[in-house]
């Protein structure tokens, strides 16, 4: 049905383009003389074509929202008040069910009582008239709409800037949308956040130093909520990761940038940046299948014990994917360093290392720390390699080689499990998100302005 | 020499002798920190090239690792034998068809009955009998073949007739999985010599495995069941992709149906039309900020936002694919406001100057000259949210899926996700293989789709 009403309105659509092409065409008089009208055929072919199509799918759309709650109102409305409310919500469901088939003439295997068929007559006769109802003014609303602007072309009719005030009125509605995913995230989180408040006090949570939730099935929050353990796993990760990616991401930026042949750059480069489009899940595979093992191994060589899955395993494995993260904005920052700057210490006697060390990296250092900002915010926010590699275990301890876990993980822990949507079990993640979200937004926020600022220093 | 700071100028008018002695001393101390800063020259250099080696050897190691675990898993142990659809065997008589006055429901009845009956056959007897048929000696152990090949082999024989109830009474010859098990122990994925309370199959059942493979009746062949067949529980030798593909490529569709009208619709605006003010300031930081947000918090959005408040199904890829649409847009709308930009100002102001609006400067004139780089961009993208696990785990999309969707409101599964599930497989020995397996064909898409992309720039990217 609604397929079909689509159907005929495109096709209405796009008859109207046609019929205000030819209005304005029959108006610019023989010799097809364009140049007397205010706009371009085709604009006036728009026009209409956009009053035939905005009502009526805007009709439409809200029809369809209200439909289905008018409809259960009816059924109801014919369904005996003894039998109505001896029902619970799941019994109404059923019954609704049941109407529904008998109405569509699918059946039921049972034979129905009175007040079923008599409630199924009515309901498809509503629908007949409703769906009948729906095409007829949905459709009217489109020939009106067409009419309507099809008797306001005139030679001097300004149709152009109407059409263009709706497609900028479009345009700044889309824009609106990144607007309103930021709203979504912080609102969304806050309020559960705060539902999550009312369980557990934020000072437990924050200050806390046990992370021990228990089960949702007991309904209520007894266990503890400490976000310290998380906080923790997460800075041992993101430091680890950091420890790798951040020597091994400058020394790469910092030779393809100022001694690496043209030719050697042009495929070590994108070669290196092949890790950062890697899905992270293929890193925490990697990091449990290979790295792990790998350093069980060696610990056991040197007498160390050490766990398969670590803040270790983890961390590594972040760090490998975060260095192409580091060398490349690295790179842009250290190649936008002024050429003068290095000729002036080469010609002064420096050698290369030295102008680099001396010189170059003082004069990138701020962007260089915007980098580093941004690469910890990634490393912060990081999921798949900490659930699989980490081995979460959120205790507080300061060694590496021992599992941990993270914020992240713990979100996901939560929220995956049988645990109920309302229980503070589950709650506890929009909690943690937030104050993720907190982090990251800060760091980026602080990463962006350094970035900014150095940009445009030397522009 | 009186003292160490005057300049050797002054000391040549009045001692030659000491001056040339104290150039020699320069000279040699200059000369001999020379060599220094050259070793430590040297050093830096090869640090930095150091580090760019160990970057690639990352790469080659992590594709290497990848390559080496996942390719065999391709070649799966299996047989092909000639099945005799015995008449005698499949009784459950005709297949009903609805009578004139007959209610659906009640038709729906009799046809679930007849499927009830259909499945009581014995259809393991079939793929019993087809074995034997290659190698009758094996008539005294009928027991252990059965556990031969994969549980759900019966299944997929029973649905052939099911289709088709012509093929009663014809012999076709068919390819069938061994066990998972089986497979493991003839690739050699366990250790043969564990003690037999610890092997997953009776002593019995390995012998014949063992004859069977040197019979030549089981043999590897490439497994195409991983790319027909959804994820299976009962019987994992037949897990396969296509649920997961499927889920991915709803969501791939919904994505660019969604993030890349909305993402290009507000770099135009931002970047041809906003004035510059507080407000589009605002916009823009956001924009910024909203790339550099973690993707698990997408997916608290979407368990909120979409399945919390507006009651979306659960799991389903039409959820998924807004979180995934939501998390490209700051992606799309900054490549394309780059690559705007790039559209060096002399076009617009051409455009402009011979009377086109300003709408028609950027739809006619600018628009197309950026499209390469907003192509680039948007598959870019889409790649990025074709490998991302985190969100869709938070909204559902880990549940064991057991159909194939046929429609975005289905519940499934997407790729990454299905790796993260199969990498939790109890059975260790067999899912590692095929987990890499998995991974393969995930990057195999995403090479596929960057290679595009650079393809795309490549061929159309204008330089001014």
């Amino acid at each position: 049905m609604n397929l079909l009403l689509i159907g005929v309105l495109l096709a209405l659509i796009a008859i109207a383009y046609q019929i205000g092409l030819r209005k304005s065409r029959s108006l610019a008089g023989k010799g097809n003389n364009t140049a007397i009208l205010h706009s371009r055929p085709g604009y006036y072919g728009s026009l209409v074509a956009l009053w035939c199509g905005i009502p009526a799918f805007l009709i439409l759309i809200v029809w369809n929202l209200v439909e289905p709650s008018v409809l259960q109102h009816l059924i109801l409305k014919n369904v005996p008040a003894n039998i109505a409310s001896s029902l619970d919500t799941a019994g109404v469901d059923v019954l609704v069910d049941r109407i529904k088939a008998i109405a569509s003439g699918f059946g039921v295997t049972d034979t129905p009582a009175a007040y079923e068929v008599a409630a199924a007559e009515q309901l498809s006769k509503f629908e007949r008239i409703g769906s009948s109802a729906k095409f007829a003014v949905v459709t009217c609303a489109a020939i009106l709409g067409l009419i309507w602007a099809r008797k306001r072309i005139s030679q001097q009719f300004r149709a152009r800037n109407e059409v263009e005030k709706t497609i900028n009125v479009v345009l700044i509605l889309c824009s609106g949308v990144a607007i309103l995913t930021t709203v979504g995230i912080v609102m969304s989180m806050f309020s559960e956040a705060m539902h999550f408040f009312q369980f557990v006090s934020p000072i437990d949570f924050f200050f806390g130093t046990e992370w021990n939730p228990g089960f949702s099935t007991s309904g209520n929050a007894e266990g503890s909520y400490g976000l310290l353990p998380l906080l923790w796993g997460t800075l041992m990760v993101s430091g680890i990761a950091l420890l790798v990616a951040v020597p091994l991401g400058l020394m790469i930026a910092i030779y393809l940038a100022e001694y690496a042949s043209p030719r050697f750059r042009s495929w070590a480069k994108p070669t290196i940046e092949v890790l950062a489009g890697i899905p992270t899940i293929v890193y925490g595979v990697f990091a449990m299948m290979v790295i792990g093992p790998i350093f069980k191994s060696i610990g056991d060589s040197i007498g160390v014990e050490v766990n398969a899955t670590s803040a270790l395993t983890a961390g590594f494995a972040m760090g490998i994917m975060i260095i192409p993260f580091v060398s490349s904005l690295s790179d842009d920052i250290i190649t936008q360093v002024p050429r003068a700057l290095r000729d002036g210490s080469l010609g002064l006697g420096a050698t290369k290392s030295e102008t680099i060390r001396q010189v170059v990296l003082p004069a990138a250092l701020p962007g260089i720390t915007g980098a580093f900002l941004l690469a910890v915010s990634r490393a912060v926010g990081e999921t798949m390699i900490v659930v699989l590699a980490a081995g979460n275990s959120p205790l507080l301890h300061i060694n590496p080689l021992e599992a941990v876990s993270t914020v992240t993980v713990t979100i996901v822990k939560q929220l995956t499990g049988d645990t109920d949507f309302a229980s503070p079990q589950a709650l506890v993640a929009f909690a943690l998100g937030l104050t993720l979200f907190t982090i990251t937004l800060c760091l980026n926020i602080v990463a962006l302005y350094i970035v900014r600022k150095y940009r445009e220093q030397y522009e | 020499m009186s003292t160490s700071n005057t300049s050797p100028v002054d000391q040549n008018v009045f001692d030659p002798q000491a001056a040339a002695e104290l150039r020699e001393k320069r000279k040699a101390k200059i000369a001999s920190s020379l060599s220094k800063r050259h070793r430590k020259e040297k050093t830096f250099r090869f640090a930095g090239f150091s580090a760019v080696i160990i970057g690639l050897a990352f790469v080659a190691i992590l594709f290497g690792s990848i390559l080496y675990k996942g390719l065999p898993a391709f070649w799966q142990a299996s047989m092909t034998v000639p099945v005799y659809f015995d008449p005698s065997m499949i009784d459950a008589g005709p297949k009903p068809t609805q009578k004139v006055g007959e209610s659906p429901a009640v038709f729906q009845e009799r046809y679930v009955d007849w499927q009830t009956k259909m499945g009581m056959v014995d259809w393991d007897a079939l793929i019993v009998n087809a074995i034997i048929a290659k190698d009758p000696a094996l008539e005294s152990r009928r027991d252990d073949l059965s556990s031969i090949y994969t549980s759900s082999e019966a299944y997929r024989i029973r649905d052939m007739v099911f289709k088709d109830p012509a093929l009663i009474g014809k012999t076709v010859e068919l390819n069938f999985l061994a066990d998972a098990n089986i497979d493991v122990w003839l690739a050699g994925h366990i250790d043969r010599s564990l003690p037999d309370e610890q092997q997953q199959l009776s002593p019995e059942v390995r012998q014949l495995s063992d004859d069977l493979a040197a019979k030549g009746i089981i043999n590897r062949t490439f497994n195409t069941q991983m790319f027909t067949n959804p994820d299976s529980r009962s019987s994992p030798a037949t897990a396969g992709l296509a649920g997961a593909f499927m889920g991915s490529l709803f969501m791939m569709l919904i994505v660019i149906a969604i993030s890349i009208p909305l993402g290009v619709a507000s770099a135009i605006y931002l970047e041809e039309f906003a004035p510059k003010n507080f407000i589009t300031d605002i916009i823009e930081v956001n924009i910024n900020n909203l790339a550099a947000v973690p993707s698990i918090v997408f997916g608290l959005l979407g368990a909120a936002i979409f399945i919390g408040w507006m009651h979306l199904p659960i799991s389903a890829p039409l959820v998924g694919g807004l979180v995934l649409s939501l998390m490209t847009l700051p992606t799309v709308i900054i490549t394309t406001r780059a690559s705007l930009k790039a559209v060096p100002p002399s076009i617009r102001q051409a455009a402009l100057g011979i009377g086109a609006s300003r709408l028609q400067t950027v739809f006619h004139h600018v628009l197309p000259l950026a499209l390469p780089g907003i192509m680039t961009g948007a598959i870019i993208g889409i790649a990025h949210a074709l490998g991302e696990t985190a969100p869709l785990l938070l909204i559902g999309m880990s549940a064991f899926v057991a159909n194939i969707p046929v429609s975005p409101l289905d519940q499934s599964t997407a790729l990454p996700v299905q790796v993260y599930l199969w990498q939790g497989n109890e059975l260790r020995n067999f899912f590692e293989g095929r987990t890499a397996a998995a991974i393969i064909v995930l990057l195999a898409l995403m090479v596929g789709l960057n290679s595009f992309a650079i393809w795309l720039r490549k061929k159309f990217e204008v330089r001014w």
